[in-house]
């Protein structure tokens, strides 16, 4: 007999799980296939966790999702090898409920959202690799897993595979991903104390820091890092794009550069005897705007990273995969209200409506970045190691008036970069962000 | 610019504090053409970008993959681009890295 279910649902990240309990609290029926042991246990995040896109779906999310600690502080870093200068951001506002953003575990809380997916009536299936679409001419009806008897039909299938998109890419949807276009990140999990967290970051119970960082430690490569607090451990990581790690003129790896990063002279103290439990890499679609592929067509949606919705900037992604996740899921439960065929002619819709949320807004809004920074590496390079010099020289007290420290600051500036140059950075970072 | 002399780091150590469920005898992925990383491919960048070092180059210019500690990233794949030497799928249902945390 042929199984057949009103929609497919690939994958059990924050878009797949969007998407299977959207459909599924719709009252239609949903198959949900995930390769992993359970859902969460092949994905990595930071992690931040923006309650406004989970709170569209689950408005009482608060009262069982696995939740770390609220954020109250974020710091910006900007480090030379032996430094940093920071900005630091903490606000009272930010220990008001309703909170807006929270650390979390990401492989925790999939398994949560997804038990709400399973609490909707979507069947989830895991443990199951999808190999192919199934097509009937050019329309997608159904997918291929790898289990015996593995063909399963629908009308619609969502294509919420994560961000190495090999479905969409082995129908012939889009074509390989670019090396300029991903980030690749490691991350570690250090586990200690919640009292000495607590301590270290100046917080209090329930009450997390995020640190982001940029310079010295990404070897020259365009990349970030970063230290979130969690309950009862800290994560770290670094990220850099995929086509800088590929030509390292130091060939520099990617859990080098982390152990390096852990090693610094600011970043130590703050996870000192820490005990590493695990250790993770996952690419991020870095693309922005002009990265993102088709995403709709006949009876197929991608959404989340498969589709490239990722603000890198904001390093805002789990929230994107859950708004197109949901707004996918939407554009069908309304084309199968109105009695519509399953064609890419109906489905556009999908990308339409994306449009006009701020999902695309944003990408919109910061569609030259990925182009300006990599052709202007200085930003990740020479500009944090002059900022730290200037703040060493303008803080050593050593008899030398501050004029003339400040003429010395200056110049190194003008030295390294030339006024046309600091002129023309400025003006692409303006450009870049506006 | 600064640069850092990078630490050499056993990330051997890193991974055994993963779980895997290893599918014995079907590795996901694998390297097509041997012969072509031997002998064409100067850079061997999976050798290095690889972040659980699944690569690994030999000393007569071979490289060999062995594919137990992946982390499923993909990364192997996208840069091979002049190659295309990469054959990559992901692991059968339920195998390979198993995040308890992510
Ligand atoms: C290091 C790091 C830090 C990040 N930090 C943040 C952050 O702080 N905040 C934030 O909002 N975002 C962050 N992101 C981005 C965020 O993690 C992603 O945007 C988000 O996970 C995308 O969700 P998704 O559902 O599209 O994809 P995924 O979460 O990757 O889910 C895809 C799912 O599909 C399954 N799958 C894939 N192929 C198949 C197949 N063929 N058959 C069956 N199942 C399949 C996978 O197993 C997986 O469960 C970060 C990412 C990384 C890597
Ligand atoms: S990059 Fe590709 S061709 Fe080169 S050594 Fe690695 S697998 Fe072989
Ligand atoms: S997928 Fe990632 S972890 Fe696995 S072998 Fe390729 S580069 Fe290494």
């Amino acid at each position: 007999m042929k199984e057949k279910f009103d929609a497919i649902v690939v994958g059990a990240g924050p878009a797949g799980n969007a998407a299977a309990y959207t459909l599924a609290k719709a009252g239609l029926s949903v198959l949900q296939i995930e390769r992993g042991e359970y859902p969460g246990s092949k994905n990595v995040q930071g992690a931040i966790l923006y309650s406004d896109a989970l709170e569209k779906m689950i408005p009482d999310f608060r009262e069982d999702a696995p939740l770390e600690r609220h954020v109250i502080e974020q710091r910006q870093w900007v480090l030379s090898k032996d430094s940093y200068v920071g900005a630091h951001y903490r606000s009272d506002a930010f220990n008001h409920e309703p909170y807006n953003r929270y650390t979390i575990i990401r492989a925790q809380f999939d398994k949560w959202f997804s038990s709400k997916v399973r609490e909707a009536g979507a069947l989830v299936i895991c443990e199951t690799t999808v190999d192919h679409l199934i097509m009937d001419g050019e329309q997608v009806v159904g997918v291929q897993c790898d289990r015996e008897h593995g063909d399963v039909y629908a009308d619609v299938v969502i294509l919420a595979d994560g961000v190495n998109s090999v479905l969409a890419r082995k129908a012939g949807f889009h074509g390989e991903i670019e090396a300029a276009n991903v980030a690749l990140a490691v991350k570690e999990i250090l586990f200690m104390p919640e009292e000495t967290i607590q301590e270290r970051f100046n917080i209090g119970e329930e009450e997390g820091v995020v640190i982001e960082m940029i310079g010295s430690i990404t070897d020259g490569m365009m990349g970030t890092g970063f230290l979130y607090t969690n309950k009862e451990s800290l994560t770290i990581g670094v990220g850099c794009m995929l086509s800088d790690f590929k030509t390292s003129p130091n060939r520099t790896s990617p859990y080098a550069m982390l152990e390096q990063m852990k090693r610094h002279p600011s970043i130590a103290p703050l996870i000192a005897g820490g005990e590493m439990k695990e250790y993770c890499a996952h690419l991020i679609p870095e693309g922005g705007y002009r990265a993102v592929p088709k995403v709709a067509g006949n009876g197929w949606m991608i959404a989340g990273d498969s589709g490239g919705f990722v603000n890198a900037v904001h390093r805002e992604g789990s929230n994107l995969a859950m708004t197109t996740g949901r707004v996918a899921a939407e554009t069908y439960i309304e084309a199968r209200a109105a009695g519509k065929p399953m064609t890419e002619a109906t489905l556009r819709a999908y990308p339409e409506k994306l449009k006009n949320s701020f999902v695309m807004k944003d990408l919109h809004k910061y569609r030259d970045m990925p182009q300006i920074f990599h052709h202007n590496k200085q930003f990740f390079t020479t500009y944090p190691d002059l900022v730290n010099d200037a703040a060493r020289t303008m803080l050593t007290v050593d008899g030398v008036d501050k004029k003339t420290k400040e003429k010395a600051v200056m110049s190194s500036f003008r030295k390294a970069r030339g006024l046309p140059g600091m002129f023309g950075d400025a003006f692409k970072f303006w450009r870049a962000v506006r | 610019m600064s640069t850092a002399t990078f630490p050499i780091v056993n990330v051997e150590e890193k991974l055994f504090q993963n779980r895997y469920r290893v599918d014995h005898g079907r590795p996901h992925i694998q390297i097509k053409d041997a012969r072509i990383c031997q002998s064409q491919c100067e850079n061997k960048a999976c050798t290095f970008v690889c972040p659980a070092s699944c690569y690994k180059a030999e000393g007569n210019g071979a490289v060999t993959l062995i594919t137990d500690g992946c982390l499923e990233c993909g990364s192997c794949r996208i840069i091979c681009t002049e190659h295309e030497n990469v054959a990559w799928e992901y692991p059968r249902g339920g195998h390979g890295v198993l995040f308890k945390f992510g």
